[in-house]
């Protein structure tokens, strides 16, 4: 059962980082725009470089 | 992509779910807002945006396409009139939005808080459910008191932040005196957790960690789905009357200068052209020229003004410019007094008592009383505090209305989503419930179920000669009922000269005769009363003859209101116009009962003619006329093009020109009250089943988590059933 201690940890930081990365989309407002931002993607317009 | 990650670092999840560190990076105090109604693909998004930054002052511009918005920041001093300009120029149609009619940034904010709790709240459960289906699959000894104590450190952070809604809601009851659905909620959690906590600390066998965050988890996506529903009908709500951003013509010294309406004083002296609407109330100084009234009484002949006629905020100038000198602004007008029928009338609607309402009233106390007499009955059998806490507290979650926090807002969200698709816009929370017990409609005529754009009556039976000169007249002319003869196309007469006179009409010189297009008594005979909504062409020498006009109705409109009858409703019309006028339109759109020369007092006192005999009526309107009526209604409904007063006055904005989706909206309105009804039984059946084995004490931890989940899971299903055939 001692792998327990390894295994619990483990997994509550992957629940963790998933949450983390969940919390970061919502505060950068990437949930504003759905519709807009699945139209964006098929632009043309930065796919050679970034936008500056 | 102009996202804006946050600077600060996020090293601890506690600072990153703080809700006070929600300020909002990218909105500007000073941006301009702008309405892009007709974007619809990357094209038009990246044709906007190039434009506008291509500006030298502007900073920052980005589209957003799921509200059909442009923001934009501005370095200088830019109207919006020059952005809507510059997106002209690459053929995107915009409109100036007022960014003080808008409150969508406090919304924003409350619905990214709810959304956080709701992330949170489903990771915490997850952990927890994993670590209690290794308890329950047989983990025993230290092994079960280190998930328990696990589980209890992952769950008592995760319920005092995610639990904060329920508490705050439970709190404010109590203190109002009151039970609503919070406070068995509440009452729910802290006893599960605290006995949880006990039996813990005692290596006992049942802990409810995972009950307690679970509930949390289900009660705040019911939450949001009806946040999300209501936020999407207010912003399109206020989108409306952002739209309309009010301003004035002052003039200050001989110069005409364009200040917001807002800003006006009494004694100022303003300027209004021929189409603007009348801001203030007040006495015309100078100019002549015809009023339409219809927006404050519903009538539709024109009424004419000229030096010293007293005007009302509201009207419409048909011909003008007149220069009025305001007596009373803003909140004096007699615009604003009507607007106070709303506010009486209103007392009356606040009365209604939704289904979810009715649920809890029967239900919080029930609950109450249950998981008490459960306690009492083990604290006399047994004797043991623990064992009766326990079974109290494990009454209290089988019994807590996970299920009914998502009955009514699942099935609302479905029907609202439905019915904005078909152009219906529930502003109200509880109008979809209200909407399926109307049996009593009431129309208003002008501007509801007519266009309110007078079209020309018997053009063949007006001579040739008179038709040819008063098209030639008319097209030199901007007014209503100009603007209807000249649509009716033909050859025109070659008139010279031509000349409008505010006020009266146009004339001009056919064959070396004065002729003469315009009103009663100017062009035409004195003091034809009966002759409705009319014109005269004067082709000189006594020649003289008439042109009559009717209000056309809306499309479909008969259709609609065949359908209503269909449907087992009563449908009347109420007008403030003429008696000949009202009822030629309710025999054409097929209204049995009509009221005429209806005052706006008389329109509520009518509605609560109905109501006193015990129907449900619904309104539905447009002028501000109408709006104590709209107000005093069980239920209302205003078309897009009604006046701002009169939509916050309504439940429902109808978007678009046809009353099409009206019969469709009440059966799908019924459709989603059966919904919820069933909803409530099925969440009853659940706890009829689960109750009885919580008393007698053997609701396992196990037991709880499949009742809960599984009666929330089969109400969500049931409400996503189509509700629109």
């Amino acid at each position: 059962m001692n792998v327990l201690a390894y295994l619990i940890p483990v997994s509550l930081l992957l629940g963790a980082v998933g949450l983390i990365g969940f919390l970061y989309t919502l505060r950068s407002r990437q949930y504003e725009d759905p519709d807009g931002d699945s139209r964006r993607i098929l632009d043309e317009t930065w796919d050679d470089r970034p936008k500056p | 992509m102009t996202a804006v990650p946050d600077p600060r670092p996020m090293a601890c999840p506690g600072c990153a779910v703080a809700p006070m560190d929600m300020a909002a990076p990218e909105a500007q105090p000073d941006d301009i807002l702008l309405s892009l109604p007709e974007i619809h693909c990357h094209n038009c998004i990246r044709d906007a945006e190039t434009a506008l930054l291509a500006r030298d002052d502007v900073a920052a511009a980005r589209v957003n396409l799921t509200l059909k918005r442009a923001y934009v920041t501005p370095v200088g001093n830019v109207t919006a009139d020059a952005l809507v300009e510059t997106l002209a120029g690459v053929g995107v149609v915009a409109h100036p939005l007022d960014p003080t009619a808008l409150q969508s940034k406090a919304t924003e904010a409350a619905g990214r808080a709810l959304l956080m709790r709701l992330a949170v709240a489903g990771f915490a459960a997850m952990n927890v459910m994993l670590l209690s289906v290794a308890v329950w699959s047989g983990a025993t000894d230290a092994t079960r008191d280190m998930f328990h104590w696990i589980s209890a450190a992952i769950a008592l952070p995760a319920v005092a932040f995610c639990g904060q809604p329920f508490f705050a809601g439970a709190w404010r009851a109590l203190r109002a005196g009151r039970l609503s659905m919070d406070v068995p909620i509440a009452l729910a959690i802290l006893l599960a957790l605290g006995t949880s906590l006990w039996e813990t600390a005692l290596s006992g066998h049942h802990a409810f960690f995972d009950a307690a965050i679970t509930l949390c988890f289900f009660l705040l996506a019911g939450r949001y789905l009806e946040f999300r529903t209501r936020a999407a009908a207010r912003s399109a709500a206020e989108e409306l009357t952002a739209l309309e951003v009010p301003r004035a013509t002052r003039i200050v010294g001989g110069v005409p200068l364009d200040i917001p309406v807002a800003e006006l004083a009494v004694g100022d002296v303003i300027l209004v052209r021929a189409g603007g609407r009348i801001p203030v109330d007040g006495v015309v100084r100078e100019g002549t020229a015809e009023l339409d009234r219809s927006m404050l009484t519903g009538e539709t002949i024109p009424v004419p003004a000229s030096d010293g006629s007293a005007v009302a905020a509201g009207e419409t100038v048909l011909s003008g410019p007149l220069t009025i000198e305001a007596t009373a602004v803003g909140r004096d007008t007699a615009l604003h007094r009507l607007a106070d029928l709303v506010a009486v009338a209103e007392a009356g609607r606040a009365r209604y008592n939704p289904l979810a309402d009715k649920a809890a009233a029967l239900y919080a106390p029930g609950v109450h009383i249950l998981a008490v007499l459960a306690w009492a009955g083990w604290m006399l059998w047994t004797g043991d505090m623990r064992v009766a806490l326990n079974i109290a507290a494990a009454v209290l979650i089988i019994t807590c209305p996970c299920a009914l926090g998502l009955a009514v807002p699942a099935v609302t969200t479905a029907a609202s989503g439905a019915l904005f698709r078909r152009g219906v816009l529930i502003k109200n929370a509880t109008a979809l419930e209200r909407l399926a017990e109307v049996d009593t409609v009431v129309f208003d005529k002008t501007g509801t179920l007519t266009e309110g754009v007078p079209q020309v009556l018997g053009w063949d039976d007006v001579p040739d000669d008179a038709r040819r000169v008063a098209l030639a007249l008319a097209r030199g002319s901007t007014h209503p009922l100009s603007v209807a003869i000249a649509a009716q196309g033909g050859d025109a007469a070659e008139v010279t000269d031509i000349r409008e006179m505010p006020g009266f009409g146009t004339e001009g010189l056919w064959r070396g005769a004065r002729v003469r297009l315009g009103r009663t008594g100017w062009a035409g005979p004195e003091g034809d009363s009966d002759a409705g909504l009319c014109t005269w062409v004067d082709l000189g020498a006594g020649q003289v003859f008439r042109i009559r006009f009717a209000d056309t109705l809306r499309p479909g409109v008969a259709e609609t209101v065949a359908a209503l009858v269909d449907a087992g409703l009563q449908v009347e019309m109420m007008s403030g116009d003429r008696e000949a006028a009202v009822t030629a339109t309710a025999r054409a759109a097929g209204i049995a009962v009509a009221h005429a020369g209806c005052l706006p007092e008389d329109k509520v006192a009518r509605i609560e003619a109905l109501q006193a005999q015990g129907r449900r009526v619904l309104m539905v309107g447009d002028g501000l006329n109408d709006t104590g009526a709209l107000a005093a209604a069980d239920v209302s409904l205003s078309p897009a093009s009604a006046l701002d007063a009169a939509r916050v006055a309504s439940d429902m904005v109808l978007l678009g020109t046809r009353f099409d989706a009206l019969p469709e909206a009440l059966r799908c309105a019924r459709a989603a009250r059966r919904r919820i009804t069933e909803n409530f039984r099925i969440a009853t059946i659940y706890n009829i089943v689960a109750v009885p084995l919580a008393v007698v004490g053997l609701a396992t931890p196990l037991i709880a988590a499949l009742a809960m989940s599984t009666s929330s899971i089969t109400v969500s299903l049931n409400a996503m059933r189509g509700i629109w055939r």
